[in-house]
């Protein structure tokens, strides 16, 4: 398909250059490696992770009150997806250059495919150069060269956070096609980034807590079910299915999320997982990612096709 | 003629209101066709059937013999389309514009720049190609428009409302570089506008399309003559003396229904041309004819008395 290709150069050539994008990757570069950094200076960290996955401290350790690399994507990385994704339809139609792009012979489903694409491309560049600024940091400060356990790691760290960054833009698009208004777009992005990073964890506390009252004296089995409730709920954001896959994918020990009662892990040798283990232990909430994903590619593809072009 | 746009029964229903209402549209290769009426009457959804980017709801339209519903594609390749209202990308140059129509449109990079030259100097705006789109005039960017729908090598050319929002210099540019356009490429142009005494000048047929449905076709002076009179002529005549003698007799003329005065004006209607035997009558009156002449048609006029009655 020449036109997708033809868009999606333009596109990524448009994203870029373009200033907004420039000032947001120094921003995230410069706020990420600072945040890595600064744990790094605080070796008490690395002590809890196992001595053969030292480099992936500096993505999960945090130093005292600043969050930790994966925290800060999970929260901030919506924010790039939103940036990149807000204005890609809305744009286009309020300066008039939609209706001549879509007379030229290209099918219709090009100029999504292309925008989408490019967009998903470009947040790939940007996280593969955070990720290895961070990488080198590391083998800087602390003289380690990453081997492969650390690698593939991070590698499936990587690919969650393109996924997951994707999920925003995807949304972003998908709000630039619904509105004609592109500072419609934009709030409506923002206010969904709000509502699944920060009201989600009331919100599900206050269904759980509805559904099933722990009082304060209780059983295990009903501090259980609330956890589950919870949870259940909770699963709905991506956010919570991203912070998941990352504690996984970066942190070998982890076994399970949730609720555990202590005789389940009773007599269980503490050595790291290999990586498909971890992997099994979130393979759900990875599917449920890309799932997000490319629902919202979908959908927006198909208002986009039905959308009749006078309304466009 | 071969008729390379034809339109069968087309309809189109949004919401219930028929936006178009079976129209017939014949566009003959080589003729600039001015498909007028005022806004909101149907152009634009008709033209978007034209390329295939709405679908009607029914009936069929045939582009060069491809229905443009089921084989957008082949008939985007060889139609340009000037949208009201054309948007360029702004931070990018005239010149980068072109070329990103022009990769979508195929053309490889190798003709694309002289291509792109070609077409910035027909319109005459190679000196601010290298200018940010952003930074046009609104008579600018419609020629930069019109430069775009030119980069495909088109047979057919789509502009709608080319001349809105233009100072009469650069209507005047935009009308005679259509005409050039169909003079030296051959290209057929189906022009819509609701500003009839613009484009009146350079249509060869017009089409009349009121709430859906075309009312009237045919030359200006066809249209003219049907919709004014119902067949009937009108001739001015200026004579030097006009005696109610004259007037006596001028009504006497076979073929003459009426004549109006005012001071040495004479306003003859007719169901026929009889201006031969008006001067015979005026002169064998002891005046003398100054001016005679049939009337022209103004769309104008046309127009206001067409939907001036209904």
């Amino acid at each position: 398909m020449s036109g997708v290709k033809v868009i999606f150069w333009k596109e990524i050539t448009d994203y870029f250059g373009s200033r907004r994008f420039l000032i947001l990757f120094i921003i995230i570069c410069l706020t990420g490696i600072s945040i890595a950094y600064l744990a790094s200076q605080n070796l008490e960290n690395f002590t809890k992770i196992p001595a053969e996955f030292t480099l992936l401290g500096f993505f999960i350790s945090s130093a005292g009150a600043l969050p930790s690399f994966t925290f800060f994507i999970s929260f901030f990385g919506p924010l790039i997806g939103i940036i990149l994704g807000f204005d890609a339809v809305s744009a286009e139609r309020s300066h008039g250059t939609i209706s001549m792009i879509l007379s030229q012979p290209i099918f219709r489903d090009s100029l999504i495919n292309g925008k989408f694409l490019a967009g998903l491309v470009t947040i790939a560049i940007m996280l593969v150069s955070i990720f290895l600024i961070i990488l080198g940091l590391g083998i800087w400060t602390l003289g380690i060269v990453p081997n492969m356990g650390e690698i593939s790691r991070i590698s499936v760290y990587y690919f969650a956070s393109v996924v997951y960054v994707g999920f925003w833009l995807g949304l972003g698009i998908l709000f630039s096609i619904l509105f004609r208004r592109t500072s419609s777009s934009a709030l409506t992005s923002i206010m969904m980034w709000i509502f699944f990073t920060f009201f989600i964890y009331m919100i599900a506390n206050v269904i759980a807590n509805q559904m099933v009252p722990v009082p304060t004296v209780t059983t295990p089995e009903v501090m259980a079910k609330n956890e589950a409730i919870r949870r259940a709920i909770m699963r709905v954001s991506p956010a919570t299915l991203f912070e998941q896959i990352a504690t996984a994918a970066l942190n070998p020990s982890v076994r399970v999320f949730g609720f555990i009662n202590p005789t389940e892990i009773s007599g269980l040798i503490p050595t790291p997982l290999s990586l498909t283990q971890s992997l099994m232990v979130v393979w759900p909430e990875f599917v449920g990612l890309v799932v997000l994903m490319l629902l919202c590619f979908t959908i927006s593809y198909v208002v986009f096709m039905k959308q009749e072009i006078r309304s466009l | 003629m071969d008729w390379i746009v034809q339109t069968n029964q087309l309809t189109k229903v949004y919401d219930g209101v028929k936006a178009v209402d079976g129209i017939n549209l014949r566009i003959g290769e080589g003729e600039i066709f001015g498909f007028l009426g005022p806004n909101g009457a149907g152009k634009t959804t008709t033209i978007l059937m034209l390329l295939g980017l709405t679908e009607p709801t029914s009936g069929e339209v045939r582009v060069f013999g491809y229905n443009a519903t089921r084989k957008s594609l082949e008939v985007k390749r060889i139609t340009g389309y000037l949208p009201e209202n054309v948007g360029f990308y702004e931070d990018l140059t005239a010149r980068e514009n072109l070329a990103y129509i022009a990769r979508l449109n195929g053309i490889v990079p190798g003709k694309m720049f002289a291509k792109i030259e070609e077409v910035l100097s027909l319109v005459g705006l190679p000196e601010t190609a290298d200018r940010e789109a952003g930074k046009f005039s609104r008579g600018m960017l419609q020629r930069l428009g019109i430069a775009a729908t030119l980069i495909k090598e088109p047979k057919l050319v789509i502009l709608d409302e080319p001349t809105l929002g233009i100072d009469p210099e650069g209507v005047e540019q935009i009308l005679s570089l259509i005409r050039k356009m169909k003079e030296d490429e051959n290209i057929t142009v189906l022009l819509c506008s609701h500003l009839l005494h613009q484009v009146q000048k350079i249509c060869d047929r017009i089409g009349i399309i009121s709430q859906g449905k075309i009312v009237v076709e045919g030359s200006v002076d066809e249209v003219g003559r049907k919709v004014m009179e119902g067949g009937k002529t009108q001739v001015q005549v200026q004579v030097s003396r006009a005696t109610s003698d004259l007037l006596e007799s001028l009504r006497e003329i076979e073929g003459v229904e009426d004549v109006e005065e005012s001071g040495n004006f004479l306003n003859i209607r007719c169901t026929k041309d009889v201006r031969l035997e008006i001067s015979k009558v005026i002169v064998k009156n002891g005046a003398f004819p100054l001016i005679i002449k049939t009337q022209d048609y103004t769309l104008e006029e046309i127009y206001v008395r067409y939907f001036g009655e209904r």
